[in-house]
């Protein structure tokens, strides 16, 4: 058996020797294929190669979910494609390729200064620039204007709060016969914006849970507003644990004068939505704290096993030049991340005029975000902190807990984890 | 043929009311029996009707509520003069007649229309409670077309990947799975209890609680990125062998005894009177693993990551990202991948039925 | 000829090409390992399957348990011992939930233990009746089989989706209601009724193929048995009490030790359909096992792994038991 095995790897090491020069310049990226992935970064891809005959870059399209669970079991057995674009940024972290040798760093520091951080998996101390962020998404409310312009209700102005918002909705729900106020996805992330404005830490300086008065605010605020049906129960009432649940199609079928979910919702609104009623996305609504939404979004990353860095990077970099990166944002209809391109703005020549405004009321928020949500955002133990968010937020709605022991749990369940990830 | 079965259904609404395969009269239990049966029909079907129907709706008409039953879209029509295609409406007007009219534009509770037959008549503006969009049913076969872009040329590589996994396990299932059954119910031998506790143990671990190390076992044998390394993990369900255990069990010893005396050997025993006999089992066996082979989602997500490899569950898996559900995508993807099952199934139901009729020993 | 014969006729000659070219080879094995070692013979694939892909993961499962950190390697991992256990076991009083420091993995044992003999009575109670329907003599057999067994055939989430979709509050049920001019009801957000749904989805995806099974069972019970009840007109429930259920016995036990394991492992379905809500009333052992495992970042697999092997040690007891009660009953 096992010289039998060694006779089969003997074998294969001849393949792969006789084959290594046709391979030696070819990387596989993967993605998926909504938005800023494979097929909107094709075009570029292919002009690269256009450009640097020899050179192949495989853009491989593999299910959201691959990346969600496939992804990392792959690359903590050492395997798994040269590069990828992900969403958990801090998670994989310890896998990325510190790009600083292969690209422009200065291109780089400058476009995504706060961004790159992210992907350090919370060393403060590090300069690595570790791959390239591709979109920014922002958390956000859209609001129906046909039915404010029924009640007769003025819509609030930037700088409105919460509860301004949560009383001028109630009041278009009451006068028009609209079911709820007031949704928001139930999502741990949509609720540290909430949390954020109304001056919640949520992480230290030193990568420490934090569960404060304005998380305690903001968690009462929310239950409240259960209570009192200006939010309805189905989304954070009636689902537990860390399930992701949208119910987007009660905004569609104005069902609900506000909704708060976030700027991937874009494209469906403009095909779905079209004529039937107005609408608009609005600032970000205030606390006691601050006006805030969170940010999220990808990020094009290589790995350390990859045999080409030099070809990866070169990549990546091509990608990253300001005409190529905005010439994929517009075929994505997303918002960038690279803070020229926030500055100079860009065009979206294929989206309807609402969707133009509404995108260029998106990007008016990154400004003003809370130094919290950018840091939230880069903790390593951010889904630990959502979940135990939603989690624990839904017991409370249905008289499981009270506050102070969902604020306990809350601050419980984060420091196991972190505890269970250290090993101590 | 045609006259024969002419001949039969001759009162058959008749006897299809009665209830009764042959003459005699409606008793209570027929009525109960036949109200559950639809009732059955209804529960158990209904939903997957509705999936189906609701698989060819346009994302705007799945998010509709109160939902119709049949995919609706609203009519679109070319108006002179414009670039993209209208919605038209019926707009009852102020003295009370209906007309149709294209929608330009919506501004709050007001439209600017246009009437398609006669658009140098200028813009009308109509309150929008006069107006309701003109629908026709409209099958959005682009759910389809759109999900099969999104897979591409390779679509029939998916299918031979799904068909190869589904076939290959099944097939080494039903062998491995129905020799440790023969093993286990007709011997008597040394350490049998503990082998039949190590393969039933192992009903009680749940897949997704094992999925890292089996991972971990796959890649160790090389086989990642590997038909094979969906195929082997799987082939030797402990359900397989307890159902075919069970079943053989009833097949009595003395058709071995005498074999033997026969100087057959074991292996003729087995493969010659055993497996033949137990064909009702080994059909419900195969149509567990098929079903389960060709609707596995989680080991083939971990274990297969390039796309030469891939099953049709995952190509078609594109219906999701961190925020998004695609409704419509993910119906038709359901309705795709169940096609084949259906028909597998409609195909094999004769032989399951017939098969399982025969388990009564005569 | 008989459908069946036919079968086993069809299935014979598929088999007997290679089958002619294996017997001779077989026969030479026996000779040369003796008739005693044949059995093991027979076992060793699927026993070497077993121990490679379904044990030897259990094994290093149990090696997480005892080990710390999000290492997916077990020579990565370090050693803790026994805290993983601990923490699981940390409570002030087992009676009440939020006084353990793991107060959900209480919370889904608590569910666990109403969901499952709730769930395993209404299946088996259901996929029986069913199968003493469709055994009658009735019209469209097939057809009705097909009807039931169809569900079976659709994916976990795809049963989900359909469900939670036609449960929501502006799903197709509340649209049927409203057209009745009945209020909507909001089916999940409900302890109570959540509890139900979970109980109804479950039972509705998987009962048919447990009345395939008892369907087989009833189908082997000989007719003449029933003609000599009709002679002593015995009533249908005497028929069905002293005659089929205790004929049914076997098959009953097949399916009533499947029908437990899996509903202990209840999983996929509801975490789409419920996601183990309204806040967790309906979160079961496997999803709790899920989340702290996989579904969190970082992976806890030794806190998962430690709650799977609690729950696997409480099913091998309850199977033994099982066992050895059918047994004991069967020699009686």
């Amino acid at each position: 058996m096992q010289r039998f095995r060694l006779r089969l790897s003997c074998a294969l090491g001849a393949l792969v020797l006789a084959s290594s020069p046709v391979l030696a310049q070819q990387i596989t990226v993967v993605c998926d294929d909504l938005g800023f992935g494979c097929n909107t970064m094709q075009p570029i891809a292919d002009r690269f190669m256009e450009e640097n005959p020899g050179k192949t870059v495989n853009l491989e399209v593999v299910p959201y979910q691959s990346m969600l669970e496939s992804l990392p079991v792959q690359l903590a057995s050492g395997q798994g494609p040269d590069a990828a674009i992900v969403t958990d940024l801090g998670g994989l972290s310890r896998y990325y390729l510190d790009l600083t040798p292969y690209v422009d760093p200065d291109l780089f520091n400058s476009n995504f200064e706060r961004t790159l951080q992210w992907l350090r998996g919370g060393d403060a101390t590090s300069t690595a620039i570790n791959g390239m962020p591709t979109s920014l998404t922002v958390n956000g409310g859209y609001v129906n204007l046909t039915l404010f312009e029924q009640a007769g209700v003025a819509v609030p102005e930037e700088g409105a709060t919460w509860e301004e918002w949560a009383e001028a909705t109630r009041q278009v729900a009451e006068a028009t016969g609209t079911d709820f106020a007031m949704e928001m996805d139930r999502s741990g992330h949509r609720f540290a914006s909430l949390a954020i404005s109304y001056g919640a830490e949520l992480v230290d300086e030193a990568g420490n849970p934090v569960v404060d008065d304005g998380l305690r605010a903001a968690i009462e605020q929310f239950v409240a507003w259960h209570q009192d049906g200006t939010m309805p129960m189905d989304l954070w009432g009636a689902v537990g644990g860390a399930t992701h649940r949208e119910l987007f199609s009660d905004f569609l079928n104005a069902n609900t004068v506000l909704y708060f979910g976030g700027s991937w919702t874009l494209s469906q609104m403009d095909q779905e939505v079209g004529d039937l009623f107005d609408w608009k996305v609005i600032p970000a609504p205030c606390g006691p704290s601050s006006c805030t939404v969170m940010p999220g979004g990808g990020a094009l990353v290589a790995f350390q096993h990859t045999a080409q860095p030099e070809l990866v990077g070169e990549f990546i970099n091509y990608l990253a030049e300001p005409q190529n990166l905005s010439e994929v944002l517009a075929a994505a209809v997303e918002i960038p991340a690279a803070s020229s391109l926030i500055e100079s703005g860009i065009e979206y020549p294929g989206s309807s005029e609402r969707t133009q405004e509404a995108l260029s009321t998106f990007i008016a928020q990154i400004p003003k975000m809370a130094p919290a949500a950018y840091r939230f955002q880069g903790w390593r133990y951010q889904r630990a902190m959502m979940n135990a968010l939603t989690t624990r937020i839904s017991q409370v709605l249905n008289g499981e807990l009270e506050v102070d022991g969902a604020m306990d749990r809350i601050k419980q369940d984060v420091n196991l984890a972190i505890e269970a990830a250290k090993a101590q | 043929m045609a006259d024969l079965s002419l001949a039969r259904s001759e009162g058959g609404v008749r006897a299809l009311l009665l209830g009764r395969r042959g003459r005699g009269k409606v008793t209570l239990s027929d009525i109960l029996t036949y109200g559950y049966l639809l009732l059955g029909v209804l529960v158990m079907f209904a939903p997957v009707a509705w999936v189906v129907l609701s698989s060819f709706k346009t994302p705007a008409a799945l998010q509709e509520f109160p939902p119709t039953l049949l995919p609706y879209s609203t009519e679109q029509v070319v108006v002179e003069g414009f670039d993209q295609t209208l919605p038209l409406f019926n707009v009852t007007t102020e003295s009370g007649e209906v007309v149709q009219l294209a929608q330009i534009r919506r501004v709050g509770l007001n439209a600017q229309m246009i009437d398609p037959a006669n658009p140098q008549a200028g813009r009308i503006t109509v309150p929008v409670a006069n107006a309701a969009p003109v629908r026709k049913v409209h099958f959005a076969v682009e759910n389809y077309s759109q999900l099969l872009s999104s897979s591409g040329s390779d679509i029939w590589r998916f299918v031979f990947n799904s068909l190869f996994i589904t076939v290959a396990a099944t097939v080494i299932t039903l062998i491995m799975n129905s020799m440790a059954a023969f093993a286990l119910s007709k011997y008597r031998f040394r350490g049998e209890g503990l082998a039949l506790v190590a393969i039933l143990s192992t009903l009680m671990i749940p897949a997704t609680v094992v999925l890292v190390p089996t991972y971990l076992i796959v890649a160790q044998l090389g086989l990642v990125n590997n038909l094979w390394g969906v195929i082997l993990p799987t082939v030797a369900t402990p359900t397989g062998v307890f159902l075919l255990r069970q079943y053989m069990l009833t097949i009595p010893d003395e058709l071995i005894e005498a074999a033997r005396m026969d100087h057959a050997s074991e292996w003729r025993i087995f493969w010659r009177i055993i497996l033949p006999l137990s064909s009702p089992a080994l059909a419900v066996v195969a149509i567990f693993s098929i079903l389960s082979r060709w609707n596995d989602f989680l080991l083939p997500l971990v274990v297969l990551n390039r796309r030469e490899v891939f099953t049709l569950q995952l190509a078609l898996a594109s219906y999701q990202d961190e925020n998004v559900v695609r409704y419509e995508q993910l119906l038709a993807m359901t309705t795709l991948t169940a096609l084949p099952l259906a028909f597998a199934f409609i195909f094999l139901q004769r032989y399951i039925t017939s098969g399982i009729a025969s388990t009564g020993i005569k | 000829m008989s459908a069946s014969s036919r079968i086993a006729h069809a299935t014979g000659s598929v088999f007997a090409l290679p089958a002619r070219a294996v017997e001779p080879l077989m026969a030479g094995l026996q000779r040369l390992i003796g008739i005693k070692r044949m059995p093991w013979f027979f076992l060793l694939p699927n026993l070497a399957a077993v121990i490679l892909f379904s044990l030897l993961p259990v094994f290093v499962n149990i090696y997480y348990s005892f080990t710390g950190s999000d290492r997916l390697y077990p020579s990565e991992r370090p050693f803790i011992g026994t805290y993983n256990y601990e923490t699981l076991l940390d409570c002030g009083n087992y009676l009440d939930p939020s006084t353990c420091s793991r107060d959900l993995f209480w919370r889904a044992l608590g569910n666990s233990l109403v969901f499952v003999p709730t769930q395993v009575a209404a299946m088996i109670g259901i996929a029986l009746l069913t199968a003493i329907c469709l055994n009658g003599d009735i019209r469209g057999r097939g057809f009705f089989r097909g009807v039931f067994f169809f569900p079976v055939m659709l994916s976990p989430v795809v049963v989900a989706l359909t469900w939670q979709w036609i449960l929501q509050r502006t799903g197709v049920l509340n649209g049927m209601l409203t057209s009745l001019g009945l209020d909507p009801v909001n089916w999940l957000v409900h302890a109570n009724s959540a509890f139900f749904w979970s109980v109804f989805v479950t039972v509705w995806a998987h009962m048919g193929f447990y009345t395939i099974i008892l369907l087989a069972g009833l189908q082997a019970i000989p007719r003449d048995v029933y003609e000599a009840a009709k002679m002593d007109s015995a009533n249908h429930w005497r028929v069905f009490t002293r005659i089929t259920l205790p004929l049914l016995r076997p098959v009953l036990l097949v399916v009533f030790i499947l029908a437990v394991i899996r509903s202990v492992q209840t999983f996929d379905e509801l975490y789409v359909l419920t996601g183990g809500g309204p806040g967790s009333a309906t979160l079961l052992m496997v999803q709790y096992i899920y989340e702290i495992g996989f579904a969190i970042q970082p992976r806890n697999f030794g806190l998962a792994a430690a709650a799977s092997l609690l729950l696997g040690v409480v099913l091998l007891v309850f199977t033994l038991v099982q066992l050895r009660v059918s047994k004991g009953s069967n020699n009686g």
